[in-house]
């Protein structure tokens, strides 16, 4: 079984941004990085397909800047075999230019997954994977939230907003993969050195046109802060007065 | 003359609330640009009868699309007729709902005509040559304006960010024959999983009660399930990640950046932080109450009204007077 997860770097979400001084972009002083939230669950699937299957290769493909190797080298050391880095000076908020780049390096390398995460935590789209799966002619099933795969074949569950949906798909596929289908293992000491002496290829990317660029980046407008009713049960009368007469919502 | 086409989204023949909002988008962009929305409605024979509800909200022809295999959604052969009519139509932009089955056949529609994506957005205007939109990135914690060239431009619209509303000159009514065989389809929909039967899904709910991981134990999420039922078939009942994390509740149940986007007319937040990832998929509510022991929580911040104390003395005190109020009890 040969996968290869599409990994994004992302700044860790926990912390507090602010809008750069161009004002189309964040600041990205002092930021800490890491592995896009999903695509670490892309990750630990594609690592659990191969052990289960007991053969086969995980192949990590970021695109970026140099810094995008960090990365690469996070998924090496949870025990992705090798990393190849397409380089670009920065990373396009257009998606399908995004997707042309992967698809070009995807395209021939014969594997049988190709994962990525359900989106993005900082473009937020969603729209990379189902790209890359219609240019490559590939079948795609999005938001996995249960796997099973086996005998060229893969059931999958999709969730719905209140529903789920069971996929049954063909090999080779592309899969975007929701959170919570499998903890993303963490990197163990051994695995930490090992990934440094893992391959890691660097190639230019094959970006598409990029159509799609920011205006503005904007920290959104606040929620005025309401009023503390009370304290305890007491306050519940005084809650459902205010519900109904003054917010008109009962 | 430039059309905007939507896809209006069914699901178990029924249209879904965002399938209208879908419309409602199309119809200010199509205003703007002085051309006619079109809105494909797809589905299993008999979706035909739904199309009155799209033309009432702004679409000038509602095209239908029937076939015997599309009881489920099938995302090769629905977005092979999509693709299909965009090529004949010369539409300025495609507009789909940013929903699990929006955001699965749009990013494909788009790969498959060239042309770029704007997923997730709240609001989209002509910009000259480009359409600009707004979209929250960052888990919520920024909002992008984006800029996009080219035509077509393929939009997908977060759910509750426009309201739809009636217009004067309802649309006609065609049929368009799928542009693809579902037989033909590689991956397909075999099974539909249901949410609590009867329950109402929370994106429709104009109540929404969730609990964190305040309220201690997945037991006691009885009480807000009863809460609920005060509220007479209105509330549908939401968690944060804390509490999906543990397996307190489904993952479906999960509300915020990473799980489902409400926009009640009530939120109740119970025994919940307020953490800005789960403030982003409830912060478009129209009123906010929090209840949490902690008076400087976070939720506090953002809530309309807020009571400090213990969750499980309050909520069953709440849930009596709710009855009272809505003659439940
Ligand atoms: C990338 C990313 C994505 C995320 N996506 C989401 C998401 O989509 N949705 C989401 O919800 N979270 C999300 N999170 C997690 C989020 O950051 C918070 O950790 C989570 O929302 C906290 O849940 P909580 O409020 O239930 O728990 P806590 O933060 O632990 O808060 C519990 C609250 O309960 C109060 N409390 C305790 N006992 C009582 C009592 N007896 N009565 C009343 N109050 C009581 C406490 O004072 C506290 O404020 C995400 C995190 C990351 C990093
Ligand atoms: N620059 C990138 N390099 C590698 N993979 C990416 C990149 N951008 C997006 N992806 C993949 O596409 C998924 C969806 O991204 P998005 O469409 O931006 O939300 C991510 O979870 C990654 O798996």
């Amino acid at each position: 079984m040969k996968i290869a997860v599409c990994i994004k770097r992302a700044p860790d979400m926990e912390q507090r941004f602010k809008v750069a001084s161009s004002g189309t972009s964040v600041d990205e002083a002092g930021l800490k990085f890491d592995m896009s939230d999903f695509d670490g669950y892309a990750v630990e699937v594609a690592l659990q397909l191969t052990e289960k299957a007991g053969t086969g290769e995980v192949v990590g493909i970021s695109l970026g800047p140099d810094n995008v190797q960090e990365t690469l080298r996070k998924a090496l050391s949870m025990g992705v075999a090798r990393g190849i880095q397409l380089k670009a000076d920065t990373v396009p908020v257009d998606a399908l230019s995004i997707a042309q780049a992967l698809s070009a390096e995807l395209k021939g390398g014969g594997y049988d997954l190709i994962l990525f995460g359900k989106l993005s935590l900082d473009a937020s789209n969603g729209s990379v994977g189902p790209m890359v799966a219609q240019l490559l002619g590939l079948p795609c099933v999005t938001a996995c939230s249960k796997l099973d795969v086996g005998d060229g074949r893969g059931t999958a569950r999709r969730e719905l907003e209140g529903a789920a949906e069971v996929v049954k798909f063909p090999l080779p596929a592309v899969l975007t993969i929701d959170e919570g289908i499998a903890r993303p293992r963490y990197p163990a000491l051994k695995g930490i050195m090992a990934a440094k002496k893992k391959p890691l290829e660097v190639k230019p990317a094959a970006l598409g046109d990029v159509r799609v660029t920011v205006e503005a980046m904007a920290l959104p407008a606040e929620r005025p802060a309401g009023k503390i009713i009370g304290e305890g049960p007491e306050a519940v009368p005084e809650l459902v007065r205010l519900l109904q007469t003054e917010a008109k919502v009962l | 003359m430039a059309n905007v086409l939507a896809f209006a989204e069914s699901r178990g023949g029924a249209l879904r609330k965002v399938a209208l909002e879908t419309v409602t988008a199309a119809r200010a962009l199509a205003d703007s640009a002085g051309g006619e929305v079109h809105a494909i409605l797809a589905g299993a024979p008999g979706i035909g009868e739904l199309a009155a509800e799209l033309g009432a909200v702004g679409a000038d022809r509602v095209l239908v699309a029937e076939h015997d295999k599309w009881a489920h959604y099938d995302a090769e052969s629905m977005s092979a007729t999509v693709v299909a009519r965009v090529r004949e139509g010369q539409y300025r932009a495609v507009l789909f709902a940013a929903s699990a089955q929006g955001r699965d056949l749009s990013p494909r529609v788009a790969a498959a005509l060239g042309a770029p994506i704007g997923a997730d957005i709240v609001s989209a205007e002509l910009d000259g040559d480009a359409i600009r939109v707004r979209h929250p990135v960052y888990t919520g914690k920024l909002m992008a304006t984006l800029s996009i060239r080219g035509s077509p431009v393929v939009l997908s619209v977060r759910p509750n960010a426009f309201t739809a509303a009636p217009v004067a000159k309802p649309g006609t009514v065609e049929p368009l024959a799928p542009a693809a065989d579902p037989s033909a389809s590689r991956a397909v929909v075999t099974e539909m999983v249901e949410g609590a039967r009867g329950a109402l899904d929370l994106a429709d709910a104009p109540v929404v009660i969730s609990g964190g991981r305040g309220l201690k134990a997945p037991d006691n999420f009885s009480l807000l399930e009863e809460l609920a039922a005060a509220f007479g078939g209105d509330a549908a009942v939401g968690a944060t990640r804390a509490v999906t994390d543990e397996g307190w509740r489904p993952h479906s149940d999960q509300i915020g950046q990473t799980g489902r986007l409400v926009s009640p007319d009530l939120y109740l937040a119970i025994g919940i932080s307020g953490a800005i990832q789960h403030v982003a998929g409830m912060r478009t509510s129209r009123t906010i109450v929090a209840i949490n022991k902690d008076k400087d929580a976070p939720i506090f911040k953002i809530a309309d009204y807020g009571i400090v104390g213990d969750a499980l003395e309050i909520v069953p005190v709440l849930t009596g007077a709710i009855r009272k109020v809505r003659g439940t009890g």
